[in-house]
């Protein structure tokens, strides 16, 4: 009758939402000083040993932020679809506080990846902005995590607000590639792709390999973030708790 | 199940019929939207010609997301979404249903009002039948869309403005496609590739949207 739960195991571990605390704090000195290192690595690298390309000089080097920051535009909402599927299907209980706190962090690539793609694109191709297929993808990108950063904000209730936004992630990861390829069918419909040619110069190796560390920099700056950022919204969520229930004892 | 998803039908089409404020007044916004542009652009009639794909498809996109509110709040309000989850008929038909309701009264008067207001834009003859066919196939995926934003914002007080913003950036494609047709048909081509594409949007958006709208109302209560 009172068959003691089954040992739960890997994934299922963090459920705990106390060990995965635990597991933070461990954690994040060592990800934190990784990250550090990755990025000092990476960008002494890209920025100071790395050739300068013979077209466009000194400024592809803000190669190094602009393509990471794309990088982790696409796989920070990838991560949020996978939570979005942990919440609906498995029911995972952090599911929906990992979605939460990524949200806002892909937003911020999304925008560091437009930013810097804007200060690229003046000395390359002259303008501030271009309706480039890519761009205007990632335009929309962003717009998408804005939604959905409002309606985690316009729902109290942290429950319902996971599963509201979990769906609305789902319908998004669904459109994304509807959404890229008619901007890319429209883009071509609209003006030739003079900007990117089609084949791409290979790039060099001595440009590959900063780009590659600044990309796992980036990967792991997230992830540092990421853990941050649920730690506060567990305590927050402890805290909401604890304060209601003190207010139905005095009530 | 025929039986309900008929009742459902006939219900939302004698509300809009019935209540002020319904599916006429869709078609006066898409009309005065259309008539303002005009006085911010000025009458030149060739740049009026030129823009008047893209005015006429923004206008039914604005004309759309507006009826959206209706779709499902006051059913909502009044529990008839509770009572609707309650049928033993699957609620993604009954959704299907009530979104092929709502567009036959908000849709398509704009698909078929179409025509007259791109006379006053001065869009070639050759592409008045391709917009009201453009219009034809695309609101509706314009409706089904914003009938996911609907459900999963039902519950809010506040959820029109959020509504907006959360279905905007998926109506893109159809966008696209839409002004498209327009365009390659008022240029003197052929306008069978995006025609397609809309169509193709519009059809995903029949299989994904009420399964979707469905889980988000189950979802959202309790």
């Amino acid at each position: 009758m009172t068959a003691s739960p089954p040992p739960l195991t890997g994934f299922w571990s963090l459920a705990n939402p106390g060990r995965f605390l635990r597991l933070a704090d461990t954690l994040l000195p060592w990800m934190a000083a990784i990250t550090a290192g990755l990025f000092g690595y990476g960008l002494y690298k890209g920025l100071f040993v790395a050739p300068a390309d013979y077209q466009q000089g000194e400024s592809m080097r803000i190669m190094y932020i602009h393509v990471p920051s794309a990088w982790m535009a696409m796989g920070v909402y990838s991560m949020m679809t996978i939570s979005a599927l942990g919440t609906l299907v498995w029911r995972h209980p952090l599911a929906d506080v990992a979605q939460k706190c990524a949200a806002p962090i892909g937003a911020g690539f999304t925008v560091l990846c437009l930013i810097t793609g804007s200060l690229w694109g003046k000395p390359t191709w002259g303008t501030w902005w271009e309706w480039d297929a890519r761009m205007t993808s990632v335009l929309v990108l962003l717009l998408i995590y804005l939604g959905i950063i409002a309606l985690w904000r316009a729902i109290d209730e942290p429950g319902r607000a996971g599963r509201a936004v979990a769906i609305m992630t789902l319908v998004g990861a669904v459109n994304l590639p509807i959404i890229k390829f008619s901007v890319d069918w429209w883009n071509t419909l609209h003006q030739p792709a003079s900007v990117f040619r089609s084949g791409g110069p290979t790039i060099h190796p001595a440009m590959l390999e900063p780009l590659l560390v600044m990309g796992l920099a980036f990967g792991f700056l997230f992830g540092c973030l990421l853990m941050i950022r649920m730690q506060g919204e567990i305590l927050n969520r402890r805290a909401e708790r604890l304060e209601m229930a003190r207010a139905a004892e005095v009530a | 199940m025929i039986a309900v998803l008929r009742a459902v039908m006939t219900r939302e089409i004698r509300l809009a019929a019935r209540i002020g404020a319904g599916a006429e007044l869709g078609l006066v916004f898409f009309l005065i939207l259309i008539s303002v542009t005009p006085f911010a652009l000025g009458p030149d009639q060739k740049l009026l010609s030129r823009l008047a794909p893209a005015l006429l498809w923004i206008a039914a996109l604005l004309a759309t997301l507006l009826g959206l509110d209706r779709l499902l709040q006051a059913d909502e309000d009044d529990g008839v979404v509770d009572g609707l989850m309650l049928s033993e008929t699957p609620l993604e038909l009954i959704l299907f249903a009530k979104a092929l309701a709502h567009w036959l009264v908000t849709g398509l008067p704009l698909a078929l009002i179409a025509p007259v207001l791109g006379l006053m834009l001065a869009i070639p003859p050759a592409a008045m039948l391709p917009l009201s066919l453009s219009l034809l196939v695309g609101t509706p995926a314009l409706t089904l869309v914003g009938l996911v934003g609907a459900a999963v914002t039902v519950t809010l007080r506040r959820g029109g403005l959020l509504l907006s913003v959360l279905v905007l950036p998926l109506t893109v494609p159809t966008l696209i496609f839409g002004v498209a047709v327009v365009r390659e048909a008022s240029e003197g081509r052929a306008f069978t590739t995006p025609f397609l594409l809309l169509t193709g949007v519009s059809l995903i958006a029949l299989v994904v949207s009420p399964v979707a709208a469905a889980a988000a109302l189950r979802m959202t209560r309790g």
